[in-house]
């Protein structure tokens, strides 16, 4: 088998054994809170025989390795489910706030990714001159902004000053791709601020080691001019580390964005978790809580991935 | 007569250093050096390191490495003086009127990118030929300098060649787009011996049949004088004497070239073996965990009291892996170690301290065997604690005798690892390791990376310290030279196992066995045509086969 398949195989293979290993771990600190999810729900007037039936029905008698096992055989077979709160199939109502979810951090991330790139490559290119100065100096400054003053930053100048965009992002289902990319406008570019400066930092100081390298010398005496020397010589062989950064901000962008929600009022995933975390709905905070975790596992996945393929040693063995 | 491709007048270098504790100074480098090179010919710039001698032929594509400026002087290629021309002007020079061979290829060239594309990058950047002539050039190249399979050479990714295939692939590199000149940055001396003398005869015929002229930088006479018309000595960044590669090699007229020939003037007595070895290695079978090959193979040497075993190969022929399976480090399979009488234990870990105390090693690389932030007189007097628990003032004495016996006089108790020059720091760690009153020292290539001069040095030192102390070496070096200057008796390895062992005179006398006659014929000899004789000599063979 060719070694990178191999890898690539093993990498997965792990990345579901760890998922195992976080979902028992969800569930013992969900076990640990508390509280009864019975008494939660029938609230403080309900009488003991309400709640032992209750409790009966729901199968909290059961020992915990038992439940626990029942949650895990229903995450398998796609059953996460039903809310305490509102009675709704978790599934389908996590399905949809999740598009909506990926769907502004695909939004961040197709002009984040590219924008930090480049501006990375630009003040490694001119590095302890004016444009890697302006360049840090502006990235730095919006990273270092909390990102509910950068939201309300933003919606005084694209609503009330400049009447671009409306400040709240409404989004809902049947509605048009346009009218949705309009809609999530203000808290793309809230979210591009905010993670830009790390990718560009890393994309900057990855490509300046390499910048040390002897071959980065030999292409400078072949007569390569410096972009060329950076974008053909040393960008690939930095982008295993840039990858690493990347993948972590994104995984921020799908899971760590609730503070923007709140603010555009976007109805996504955190805003979810938030709500019923607030309202002791324990199904579904587990729930959502090991979405997440398997984003994060897949993402980093996806950067071991391709910094193992951007290896040519890996690649193309002796 | 017409106008020299390359004209160097009067150039001035600089260079800003950072002393520790100091101020950042301005130090001159290269102090008003003319160099001139004509059409097709070739000139060696030879030197001991800090001599100017890289610095200098970078100034020819108008590079200074590092923080190097040039602050004076014209370089003149092609009638035009290039510090004048711009970026922009430089672009086009620079990998097409002059190219470059680094010293390591094996770094030079870019990890991610196939050999071919590196190597016709400038003439497709330059415009010089389409992409398909400029394949069919390097794939011609590629032949020219003897690589295996020329026509699918360049598919492949650095990574995928040997150290030699590189150096040979950059000289490709630097002669694809056609340059007046090319500038060879000690090209074959991170090669072994027997490598060395392939890549030299392909980098001399490339030479002949393209007609380039070239700069060849080196620190080895004996190599130079192949390769070069003539030969500019410098040292500390000036010249030393100029003249044809005859009358530098034959007749040199000032006393430091004439030192730079005879190098190498150690007299070492052969001494015979004792009854009792200090050291006995018997069928020693080793390999590295998760490989299933064996680095070491049915290794038996011995090595006498106050005698010096010279342990001679090329990389990877397994002679520092020994030194592992002595040390303990690497655990062997099979077979016995005998140290003064008693068995050593396999694992280091399980060895008493008089067996650690009593076994010393010196490192090639002595700035990164020293703590940078230790003293001197901290470094020797560690050991001195640690195994006899001296203190004080008593401590002191002794690291204060222990210097003394390096040559080494009073101001250095005090100073730092990088206050010292690389000749000085290998006494230190020397020093070291005879504060522990060693029966036997392992040395590790511990004068590869010194200059021949300070190399010297160093062989007498430890020659003398034997004398002294009685304490026997195991002698690691893949350098002949060496081998002739100390050893009593020699081991030869060849991919893990010794194939010629015996006292010096034997080993050293005919009838050779292959490996060991490839290996010694191949040593540079400082004569003109050495190289030609070699290789018409190897042609003959193995016609005649």
């Amino acid at each position: 088998m060719h070694p990178i398949l191999k890898l690539v195989i093993q990498r997965l293979a792990l990345g579901l054994l760890l998922l195992l290993a976080i979902s028992a771990v969800i569930f013992l600190g969900v076990e640990a809170l508390p509280g009864d999810t019975a008494q939660a729900i029938l609230g403080q007037s309900a009488t003991p025989q309400a709640l032992a039936n209750l409790r009966e029905q729901m199968g909290l008698n059961d020992p915990a390795l038992t439940r626990y096992f029942h949650w895990l055989g229903g995450v398998v077979t796609g059953d996460l489910g039903k809310s305490l709160t509102n009675g709704t199939d978790i599934a389908t109502a996590i399905g949809q706030r999740l598009g909506n979810t990926l769907f502004l951090a695909g939004c961040a991330a197709v002009i984040a990714v590219p924008l930090a790139l480049t501006l990375g490559l630009i003040a490694a290119r001119y590095a302890g001159k004016w444009p890697d100065k302006l360049i840090s100096a502006v990235t730095l400054t919006t990273i270092s902004l909390p990102e509910f003053v950068a939201a309300y930053f933003v919606i005084y100048l694209l609503t009330q000053v400049f009447p671009i965009f409306q400040p709240v992002a409404m989004v809902f289902p049947g509605m048009g791709f346009w009218a949705k990319l309009n809609a999530v406008a203000l808290p793309v570019i809230v979210l591009v601020m905010v993670v830009l400066a790390h990718m560009m930092r890393m994309t900057r100081a990855a490509i300046l080691n390499v910048m040390q390298s002897a071959y980065i010398e030999t292409a400078e005496l072949k007569g390569v001019p410096p972009m060329q020397v950076i974008w053909r010589h040393a960008f690939p062989n930095a982008i295993a580390p840039i990858v690493q950064v990347v993948v972590l901000n994104l995984a921020y962008l799908v899971v760590g964005v609730v503070v923007v929600e709140v603010v555009f009022g976007y109805n996504a995933l955190g805003q979810y978790l938030v709500d019923h975390v607030t309202k002791r709905d324990l199904p579904v905070v587990q729930a959502v809580g090991l979405v997440f975790a398997a984003v994060y596992i897949g993402l980093n996945i996806f950067a071991d991935v391709v910094a193992i393929i951007a290896n040519p040693r890996l690649r193309h063995p002796k | 007569m017409a106008d020299p491709l390359l004209d160097i007048r009067n150039l001035k270098i600089e260079a800003t250093v950072y002393p520790p504790g100091e101020k950042p100074q301005d130090i001159t480098i290269v102090h008003g050096v003319s160099v001139s090179v004509e059409k097709g010919k070739v000139l060696g710039l030879i030197g001991e390191s800090g001599a100017g001698k890289s610095t200098i032929g970078l100034s020819a594509m108008a590079y200074g490495r590092g923080g190097v400026r040039i602050t004076g002087g014209e370089v003149m290629v092609n009638g035009r003086d290039i510090l004048k021309i711009g970026a922009g002007g430089l672009r086009k020079l620079r990998g097409h009127e002059v190219t470059y061979v680094a010293q390591s290829a094996a770094a030079s060239f870019n990890p991610a990118k196939k050999l071919m594309e590196q190597v016709i990058e400038t003439t497709l950047r330059h415009g010089l030929a389409s992409r398909d002539e400029a394949e069919k050039r390097a794939v011609m190249l590629f032949g020219k300098l003897g690589l295996p399979n020329p026509e699918t050479f360049g598919d492949r990714y650095p990574h995928q060649v040997s150290g030699g295939q590189l150096q040979r692939a950059m000289t490709a590199m630097a002669l694809c787009p056609k340059p007046d000149l090319v500038i060879f940055d000690e090209p074959t001396t991170a090669l072994d011996v027997t490598t060395q003398i392939d890549v030299l005869a392909a980098i001399k015929e490339a030479i002949q049949d393209t007609g380039v002229a070239a700069l060849y930088i080196t620190h080895d006479l004996a190599v130079v004088a192949q390769v070069a018309d003539h030969i500019m000595v410098l040292r500390h960044g000036k010249k030393v004497e100029y003249g044809d590669t005859r009358q530098i090699i034959e007749a040199p007229r000032q006393d430091y070239t004439r030192a730079l020939v005879s190098v190498r003037s150690i007299e070492h007595e052969e001494k015979q073996p004792t009854a009792d070895p200090v050291l006995r290695v018997e069928n020693v079978t080793a390999r590295y965990r998760g490989t299933a090959f064996d680095v070491l193979k049915n290794i038996s040497v011995e090595l006498h009291p106050g005698q010096t075993l010279a342990v001679v190969g090329e990389s990877g022929s397994g002679k520092s892996t020994l030194a592992r399976a002595i040390t303990g480090l690497l655990p062997p399979s099979r077979g016995r170690i005998t140290f003064a009488g008693r068995e050593l234990s396999a694992e280091q870990t399980a060895r008493s301290r008089d067996d650690l105390r009593e076994l010393q090693m010196i490192y090639q690389m002595a700035d990164t065997a020293m703590n940078p932030r230790h003293t001197v007189g901290t470094i020797i007097g560690r050991p001195l604690e640690f195994y006899f628990g001296l203190k004080g003032e008593e401590k002191r004495k002794r690291v204060q005798e222990l210097l003394d016996e390096i040559e080494m006089g009073k101001g250095f108790l005090d100073r730092y690892p990088a206050e010292l020059s690389g000749g000085q720091k290998q006494r230190v760690c020397i020093a070291r390791s005879l504060a522990a009153k060693p029966k036997m020292i392992i040395c590790d290539e511990v004068t590869s990376a010194l200059d021949p001069l300070v190399a010297d040095g160093i062989l007498k030192l430890l020659l003398d310290l034997q004398k002294i102390e009685n304490v026997a070496y195991l002698f690691i070096t893949h350098d002949l030279a060496t081998v002739r200057a100390i050893a009593d008796s020699i081991a030869v390895m060849y991919r893990g196992e010794v194939v010629r062992y015996g006292p010096k005179s034997d080993v050293l006398a005919p009838p050779f066995d292959a490996y060991t006659d490839l290996l010694l014929s191949s040593v540079p000899e400082m004569k003109l045509g050495w190289l030609e004789e070699v290789i018409a000599g190897r042609r003959m063979e193995s016609a005649g086969n």
